[in-house]
C-alpha cells in the first residue's frame, strides 16, 4: 500500500475513534472497547473496500455489511458519519430520545445500516442469506459481516457458518474481532471458541489469519477473500480491545462501559496526539 | 363444483405454495429437514431451485429467510410450531419483528393434534409467543380452503406473518368460492343468546356445538377468526354487546392465544362473561389427536357446555 494511503486510512481511523469516545460520552454509555477494535477495519470496509454510496444508502448493487456484534454501533455509526451518511455532529446523539442512533443498529432509521442487529449470532445468518439470494439473481455484491471473538460461543453462529459453506457462499465474508476479550473476561477462561481458524475450515471455509490494525495486512486479506471462489472466507484479525486509547486498551472492562468527563479528556487530548502526528 | 377433501391445513399449504411459485418467481421456500412434514415438499418438486433446505438448524432458518428477504426474495419458511416459534423465537423477534422484515413463518403441527408424538412436540404456546410482538400477523385457518387463502393473502401482504398449520385431517367448512381479508372475522351463524368465538380446527367443533346448543333452544352466535392478529375487535365488541356472552375456542393455551386477546380486547371495552376453551395450562401427551383432544376438552360438548356456563353468568 502506498504511504500516503495509509497515512490518509490511519487518519479517518483515528477520525472514526474520536467519533466513538464522543458518542460513548455524550450517550454516558454504551460499547467502547470492541468499537475501537474494528476502528480500522471498518475505516477500510467503508473508505476503501466496499462498493457502496452515501448519498444513495439503499442502491442496488451496493455492497452490504452486517454488524452481527452490533453492540459495536458506536464504531460503524462514527464509520458512517465520516463517510457522509449523516452528519458527524449527530453522533452525540447516540442512545437518546428521539435520535435514530440507536443502542443497536436500527436497519430502518439509520442511512447505510444494511440490517437491524444486536442480539449476537444472528447477522452472519442474515449475512448468509443475503448471499444466497445475490447468489440467485446473478448479482455480483459482496457481503461483509463482523463478528466478535466472543460471539463465536453462539451456536447460530454455526448454523450459518455449515449453510453457508455447504452452499459455497463465495461472495460472503466474514471478519473475526479477535480481541480476546469478552464481558466477564478473556475468551479461554470464559468458554473458549479457539481454535478458531480450523473450526471455519472445518465448516469449509477459507480463513485467512492478520493483525486487524496494520492496513497492508487487511488491505491483502480483503484482495485475497475476493479471489477465493467456491467458498466464504472468515478474516480472523488479532485486534487490541479499546486500541488507541491507553487506559482502555485489553481490559474487559471497557467492553460497555463510556469514559467519565475526567477519561473523555485524556482519551480525546490521546487520539487527537495521534492525529497530529499523522497529519505532521 | 369440485369437491373439497378433507385434509390436514399443512397439505393445503403445501399445494397452495406450488399454486402460487409460478405468480411470485422471486418466491423462495425454506424447510429445516422437514419438509415432507411441512409439506415443503410439494413446492420443491415443482420448483427444485427455488427451495433451499437449512438442516435441522431452526435459528439459521429464519436468519437465511430474512437476509433472502433483504436481497429482494418473498419468503415461506417452514419448520413445525415447536420450533418455528418456540426454539427460534428470539430470531423472529430480532431479525424479523423488530426490523419488520417481510419474511412469511410458515408453522405446521401446531396444537395437540401432533397426536402420537407427544407433549415435546404439541406446541400450545405458539400464538402467545408471535402475539406479543409488535406487528406481526397470525394466521391461523380452519379449514383446508382457508389454508389456501391464507398463504395467497400472506404473500399478498407486506409485513411479517406466522401461519399456523396443523397435522391432522380437517373436514372443509368453505366452498372454492371462498375468500378472506387479513384482519376481518368471519360470522358462520348467527345467534343472540350466546357468541362462539373461534379459531383453526375450533371452528368445526364450534358448529357443531351450536347444532348441539340449538338442540336446547339456545341461539349461538359463531364466527371465526383466522387472523388472531390483528384482531377483528370491532366484531367482537358487537358480538358481545348483542348476545352479552362469550366462549373462546382454540387449539392451544388459552393463556395469551384467542381466548386471551378476546378477553384483553373486552375487558377493556365491553366486559362481558368471556369462558375459554382450549389447553388448561398443561402440557400436552401421547395418543392419537382425536383421543387426546378429547382428554384436554376441546371437544363440541364441552364448547357447548362453557357456552351455558357464559350464559349464566350474564
Amino acid at each position: 500500500m502506498e504511504q500516503a494511503v495509509k497515512k490518509q486510512l490511519q487518519v479517518t481511523a483515528c477520525k472514526i475513534r474520536m467519533g466513538i469516545i464522543e458518542g460513548v460520552h455524550a450517550a454516558k454509555s454504551g460499547h467502547p472497547g470492541g468499537s475501537l477494535s474494528i476502528a480500522d477495519v471498518l475505516t477500510y470496509l467503508y473508505f476503501k473496500e466496499m462498493n457502496i454510496d452515501p448519498a444513495n444508502p439503499k442502491k442496488a448493487d451496493r455492497d452490504r455489511m452486517i454488524l452481527s456484534k452490533g453492540h459495536t454501533a458506536p464504531g460503524l455509526y462514527s464509520a458512517l458519519a465520516n463517510r457522509g451518511y449523516f452528519p458527524v455532529e449527530d453522533l452525540l446523539t447516540l442512545r437518546k430520545l428521539d435520535s435514530y442512533l440507536e443502542g443497536h443498529p436500527d436497519m430502518k432509521h439509520t442511512p447505510g445500516v444494511d440490517m437491524s442487529s444486536g442480539s449476537l449470532g444472528q447477522g452472519i445468518s442474515v449475512a448468509t442469506g443475503v448471499a444466497l439470494g445475490a447468489k440467485l439473481d446473478g448479482d455480483a455484491y459482496r457481503v461483509y459481516s463482523i463478528l466478535g471473538d466472543g460471539e463465536l460461543e453462539e451456536g447460530q453462529v454455526w448454523e450459518a457458518a455449515m449453510f453457508a459453506g455447504h452452499k459455497k457462499l463465495d461472495t460472503l465474508c466474514v471478519i473475526i474481532d479477535n480481541n480476546n476479550l469478552q464481558i466477564d473476561g478473556c475468551l479461554d477462561e470464559v468458554c473458549s471458541p479457539y481454535p478458531i481458524a480450523e473450526k471455519f475450515q472445518a465448516f469449509n471455509w477459507y480463513t485467512i489469519e492478520i493483525d486487524g490494525h496494520d492496513f497492508d495486512q487487511i488491505e491483502a486479506a480483503f484482495a485475497q477473500a475476493r479471489q477465493n471462489k467456491g467458498k466464504p472466507t472468515a478474516i480472523i484479525m488479532t485486534t487490541t480491545k479499546g486500541k488507541g486509547v491507553s487506559f482502555m486498551e485489553d481490559k474487559a472492562s471497557w467492553h460497555g462501559a463510556a469514559p467519565n468527563d475526567e477519561q473523555y479528556e485524556i482519551a480525546m487530548s490521546e487520539l487527537k496526539a495521534a492525529l497530529a502526528a499523522l497529519e505532521a | 363444483m369440485a369437491e373439497i377433501k378433507k385434509q390436514a391445513t399443512r397439505e393445503s399449504y403445501g399445494e397452495a405454495l406450488a399454486e402460487i411459485g409460478a405468480k411470485y418467481d422471486n418466491l423462495i421456500v425454506l424447510d429445516a429437514d422437514l419438509s415432507g412434514a411441512t409439506k415443503t415438499g410439494t413446492f420443491k418438486k415443482q420448483y427444485p431451485e427455488r427451495f433451499f433446505n437449512c438442516g435441522i438448524a431452526e435459528q439459521n432458518l429464519i436468519g437465511v429467510a430474512t437476509g433472502l428477504t433483504l436481497a429482494g426474495k418473498l419468503v415461506f419458511c417452514s419448520s413445525f410450531a415447536m420450533f418455528a416459534a418456540g426454539r427460534a423465537f428470539e430470531q423472529v423477534r430480532n431479525a424479523v419483528g423488530y426490523p419488520h422484515n417481510n419474511v412469511k413463518i410458515a408453522a405446521t403441527h401446531a396444537g395437540l393434534s401432533v397426536g402420537e408424538d407427544g407433549a415435546t412436540h404439541q406446541c400450545n404456546e405458539d400464538i402467545a409467543l408471535m402475539r406479543t410482538i409488535p406487528g406481526m400477523t397470525i394466521l391461523n385457518p380452519a379449514d383446508p380452503v382457508e389454508a389456501k387463502e391464507c398463504v395467497r393473502a400472506a404473500a399478498e401482504f407486506e409485513g411479517p406473518v406466522y401461519l399456523r398449520f396443523g397435522r391432522m385431517a380437517v373436514e372443509p367448512i368453505f366452498d372454492e368460492n371462498y375468500k378472506m381479508e387479513i384482519g376481518k372475522g368471519v360470522t358462520l351463524q348467527d345467534g343472540s343468546d350466546v357468541t362462539i368465538v373461534a379459531t383453526g380446527l375450533m371452528v368445526g367443533m364450534a358448529l357443531t356445538a351450536a347444532e348441539q346448543l340449538k338442540a336446547e333452544g339456545i341461539s349461538a352466535r359463531v364466527i371465526n377468526i383466522h387472523t388472531i392478529k390483528p384482531l377483528d375487535a370491532d366484531l367482537i365488541i358487537k358480538a358481545a354487546k348483542e348476545t352479552g356472552a362469550i366462549v373462546t375456542a382454540e387449539e392451544h393455551s388459552i393463556i395469551g392465544g384467542l381466548g386471551g386477546a378476546v378477553t384483553e380486547c373486552l375487558a377493556e371495552t365491553c366486559p362481558v362473561p368471556v369462558l375459554r376453551v382450549g389447553v388448561e395450562d398443561k402440557f400436552g401427551t401421547s395418543a392419537p389427536a382425536m383421543e387426546v383432544l378429547k382428554a384436554y376438552g376441546l371437544t363440541p360438548e364441552n364448547i357447548a357446555e362453557k357456552a351455558k356456563k357464559a350464559i349464566a353468568l350474564k
